[in-house]
């Protein structure tokens, strides 16, 4: 038996005695949500390079005035918003971002930094997180559009065919149709609301739907990771394309 | 020669104390509450230590092993690297009584303010299984308060006045969900229970050893219940329109 010297450690940003690389998992949300915010919003300011062919890409669609006849910027700053808002008030977004960029806390059983006001989502702006439901809405909407586009991709001059573009543009379409139904609001709006589905009116539809809705939600983070990297890959694609960089393969 | 650990140990009270090293011989199959007993069956008998089934289930030997919070009973000694000490603290974010006891009677007076399972009037007592299923996980919680030691707003933030914690969260949960309760309890989520502290960091889903979906399935289901009642305009209507009346907490 020997004594030995410090005891509990202070609280101050990172103070802890797990022993293992606890920031390990904030280090890939920094580099690939920080990375996808500053590309996306390069290429929203940018305005140009968003269709070849029968692509259009996710960021631009559905295209709003795209000739500047009462609206003089990128197109794209007229619709972000409405995906914007639905990953920035996400359920597993807000614990990545809260937890990457905030430090809030960096990890479980992690100090934070000293001396900070905490009101979570109690106060502006957090508390604007309550609206999710409302960027779903809009996120439905614009799947439709996607999923149109993702059909015409396979039209080359009202001919059909495909191109990797195509095969690009209908993956990322999938993916984001994953995430958006894996949604936490979702979830609760199908079903999860009610108290006793076997007393509420179609309660054994809804009590499949909210089933349903509560498989993909189990691999939310999953979709929300893989939507991300699609939809930015997807308009990568079409940019390189559209700007002579790269020649779409045809496959068919 | 039989293989060794070093497990460094709290050793004081509410008013200080400080870590003190053990050597502790490691058996086969051996968890960190068989070694605690060992340093308190033959080198220091006075050690505090709250534990009574070391099965898992009881909820008592909470502690935190190596700076993650745990279950001591359920820590097994092969899981832990032993060519360092194993530090074995108390919960930090409960007044410590003893060595690695600590007052949790917090936790018992929160838990008073919420109402308990009031049936609808005339309900008939008869659930159906689907009904059954869902709030079946929250019963399983065995209250061990890891949850409420590792939330960074009780650890970090000292919340204690305003915030329940993710435990009495999977408990209201499993009342606003069960299929004869008839009260309401989103206005006392919202304002004396301070639901909106949580940022659903989901470290009580982390640690939660009966591996409950403390996050998935309490916590963002009552926010959004919460959002219903309080947040959204059109829910909000419609529920006008429809004259449903609640029985608000």
């Amino acid at each position: 038996m020997a004594d030995s010297p410090p005891v509990l450690p202070e609280s101050r940003l990172g103070s802890t005695l797990r022993r293992d690389s606890w920031w390990v998992e904030i280090i890939p949300v920094v580099v690939v949500l920080g990375g996808f915010g500053i590309y996306a919003t390069l290429r929203a300011f940018e305005g140009t390079y968003y269709s070849w062919g029968p692509y259009i890409s996710p960021f631009y669609s559905p295209l709003i005035d795209p000739q500047h006849h009462w609206w003089p910027f990128s197109p794209a700053l007229l619709i972000l918003l409405g995906p914007l808002g639905f990953r920035a008030t996400c359920y597993y977004y807000r614990k990545a971002y809260y937890r990457a960029f905030f430090l809030d806390p960096p990890a479980c059983a992690v100090g934070e930094p000293a001396n900070r006001k905490y009101r979570g989502e109690t106060a502006f702006p957090f508390i604007l997180q309550n609206v999710h439901r409302y960027f779903l809405y809009l996120a439905v909407l614009f799947l439709i559009f996607l999923w149109k586009d993702a059909f015409r991709s396979f039209f080359f001059d009202s001919r059909f065919g495909v191109g990797v573009g195509s095969i690009v543009l209908t993956l990322n379409v999938a993916l984001l149709t994953l995430y958006t139904f894996s949604c936490h609001s979702l979830r609760h709006l199908a079903g999860g609301k009610l108290d006793c589905f076997s007393c509420a009116s179609f309660g054994r539809a809804r009590f499949s739907t909210w089933r349903g809705v509560s498989l993909l939600n189990e691999r939310h983070m999953l979709f929300a990771w893989s939507s991300l990297i699609s939809v930015g890959f997807a308009d990568f694609y079409v940019r390189m394309v559209a700007c002579g960089a790269i020649h779409d393969l045809r496959l068919l | 020669m039989m293989k060794e650990a070093t497990l460094r140990v709290f050793r004081g009270d509410s008013k200080g104390g400080q870590t003190v090293d053990y050597r502790v011989p490691i058996a086969p199959g051996m968890v960190v509450l068989d070694a605690l007993h060992y340093i308190q069956g033959h080198l220091a008998p006075d050690l505090a230590v709250r534990w009574n089934c070391k099965a898992g289930k009881c909820g008592s030997c909470s502690a935190e092993v190596n700076g993650r919070p745990r279950l001591t009973c359920k820590t097994r000694m092969d899981d832990l690297p032993v060519d360092q000490p194993i530090t074995v603290l108390p919960m930090k974010s409960f007044p410590r009584i003893k060595d690695l006891v600590t007052d949790v009677s917090w936790n018992y007076r929160v838990n008073r303010k919420i109402p308990a399972f009031e049936p609808r009037p005339g309900v008939e007592w008869k659930i159906s299984q689907l009904d059954v299923d869902r709030v079946q996980e929250f019963r399983k919680c065995i209250e061990c308060f890891l949850c409420q030691n590792v939330c960074h707003v009780l650890r970090e933030h000292d919340k204690m006045e305003q915030f329940a914690g993710p435990r009495f969260f999977v408990r209201i949960a499993g009342l606003e969900m069960h299929p004869l309760d008839g009260r309401d309890r989103a206005g006392l989520l919202k304002d004396q229970l301070g639901i909106g502290f949580c940022n659903i960091t989901k470290c009580c889903t982390e640690v939660c050893p009966e591996e409950i979906r403390i996050t998935d399935n309490a916590i963002i289901p009552l926010k959004e219940r919460v959002v219903d009642e309080f947040y959204d305009p059109l829910t909000m209507l419609f529920r006008k329109f429809r004259g449903d009346k609640v029985q608000s907490v």
